[in-house]
């Protein structure tokens, strides 16, 4: 039987889980305790398994770690994996994102950072390079922190050197040529925040989500909205119908369907609670027209939120859906959302899950 | 010019183990080329006491025969010979 990991990064240090069937977890002791883990990248390309995880303290600065044996042991290269060259006075303050690219491209990964930066490694996240494109861009002395920072906390690679980035808040930036030349794509969202007509950027994504089936169908959730395009970002349109509410971080999609995506609403910007204080995620298998809500398994009452690294999806047959809320209790669902059972509980507030069937 | 210099404890995993060094400065030197002298043999230990630009990172704190450097003049600040130099995270978190 296949075992499937679940990496949750908290506040405080990491957690892994292990599981032969997805319901019943064996929790490890926690690694890189009183660390806070706002990133985790676990990448099966190739038939092995990395783990690599983005570390922050609030004393040492900014880290990453990785892990070739499933955590028994974990190595960071001597002079560090995300470092900014001399000429560009910037020093990284927190690692918000490891994204392995496609199985086509073995090798590459891609990291987000604060301040609003994008790297990329080509030796599966030893070292990375700064992705000059996007910190020469004309914009970048205009975007603005989100409540959580100044990060690029997306990276979402897609087919012939397409790639989406998501930043707080200077919303969903595209590149058509593997990263060397960046464009604004927010035509549709709104900013309610900013006087006047919505810009051509400073949005507050909170997380974008591509469709595995049709690479140019993304998805968004905002800060207030949900959206998706079906033109690689050149025009957005509200699919936030049909939702509780249209506050909230998380944007998942089906690794293998088209049109299924989740999300977990909050009430509002200014109410960052499950809408009633009972959590829950919302699916839609329409790519957004229509959703139905999926809380078999989820506590009645649930006062913290999700944030939006603290949900995933493995690539399991069916897809496993995964959430950790601020609270510190991690929920699995093995059957694509319809029933969920514990994890963990009592953790430091979950800041990021990552799932993998592995190899 | 040998300087003594106390590292944190939290640390010593990037020292060898050890939570005191002696480091020959070759004569009258800064805080910063003490701290440069270190980082040739503990880099991992550099980047976790200061950022790539060199920075002292905003919760660790130096001081110099009990004097913190950023009430002096922070990594210009002179290391005068037999010097003691403290190296230890402020109180932070939560």
């Amino acid at each position: 039987m296949d075992t499937t990991l679940l990496a949750i990064g908290t506040r405080k240090g990491l957690w892994l889980a292990t599981s032969e069937d997805r319901r019943s977890w064996s929790l490890s002791q926690p690694h890189f305790l009183m660390t806070e883990v706002p990133s985790i990248g676990i990448d099966t390309r190739g038939g092995r398994t990395r783990l690599m995880v983005g570390l922050r303290s609030e004393h040492w600065g900014p880290t990453v770690f990785h892990s070739d044996d499933l955590g028994a042991t974990w190595t960071e290269p001597e002079n560090g994996a995300i470092r900014f060259p001399a000429d560009t006075g910037g020093a990284v303050e927190r690692i918000w994102q490891l994204q392995p690219d496609s199985a086509d491209r073995p090798g590459v990964v891609w990291a987000g950072c604060e301040p609003h930066s994008l790297w990329q490694s080509t030796d599966s996240g030893e070292h990375f390079e700064l992705n000059r494109g996007l910190w020469d861009h004309p914009h970048r002395p205009e975007w603005q922190p989100g409540g959580g920072g100044a990060a690029v906390h997306t990276v979402a690679p897609g087919p012939d050197g397409t790639v989406h980035v998501a930043m707080s808040a200077g919303g969903v930036y595209r590149s058509r040529d593997g990263g060397n030349s960046w464009a604004a794509r927010n035509s549709g969202i709104s900013a309610y925040f900013l006087p006047g007509p919505a810009p051509e950027f400073g949005q507050c994504v909170h997380k974008i989500a591509r469709d595995a089936v049709a690479p140019s169908r993304l998805y968004a959730q905002n800060h207030h909205g949900v959206y998706r395009t079906e033109d690689d970002g050149d025009t957005w349109t509200s699919i936030a119908d049909g939702l509780p509410a249209d506050f909230g971080f998380v944007m998942l999609t089906h690794p293998h369907r088209a049109g299924t995506v989740w999300v977990v609403p909050l009430v509002a910007d200014g109410e960052r609670i499950p809408p009633e204080g009972r959590l829950a995620v919302h699916r839609s298998d329409d790519a957004g027209s229509s959703w139905r809500r999926q809380s078999a398994g989820l506590p009645d009452v649930e006062f913290n939120a999700v944030l939006r690294d603290a949900a995933a999806v493995d690539a399991g047959d069916p897809v496993g859906v995964y959430l950790g809320t601020r609270g510190g209790d991690v929920y699995a669902s093995a059957d694509e959302g319809e029933t969920f059972t514990q994890v963990a509980g009592h953790l430091p507030d979950v800041l990021c899950v990552r799932a993998a069937v592995l190899p | 010019m040998t300087v003594r210099v106390l590292l944190p404890r939290l640390l010593a995993d990037c020292t060898g183990g050890r939570t005191a060094v002696d480091v020959d400065l070759g004569g009258p030197g800064t805080v910063r080329a003490l701290l440069d002298a270190l980082a040739a043999d503990h880099p991992v230990f550099d980047r976790r006491v200061r950022d790539e630009t060199g920075a002292l990172r905003r919760h660790v704190n130096v001081y110099v025969d009990g004097e913190d450097v950023r009430r002096a003049d922070g990594l210009a600040t002179a290391v005068p010979p037999s010097a003691e130099v403290m190296v230890i995270q402020s109180v932070a978190g939560g």
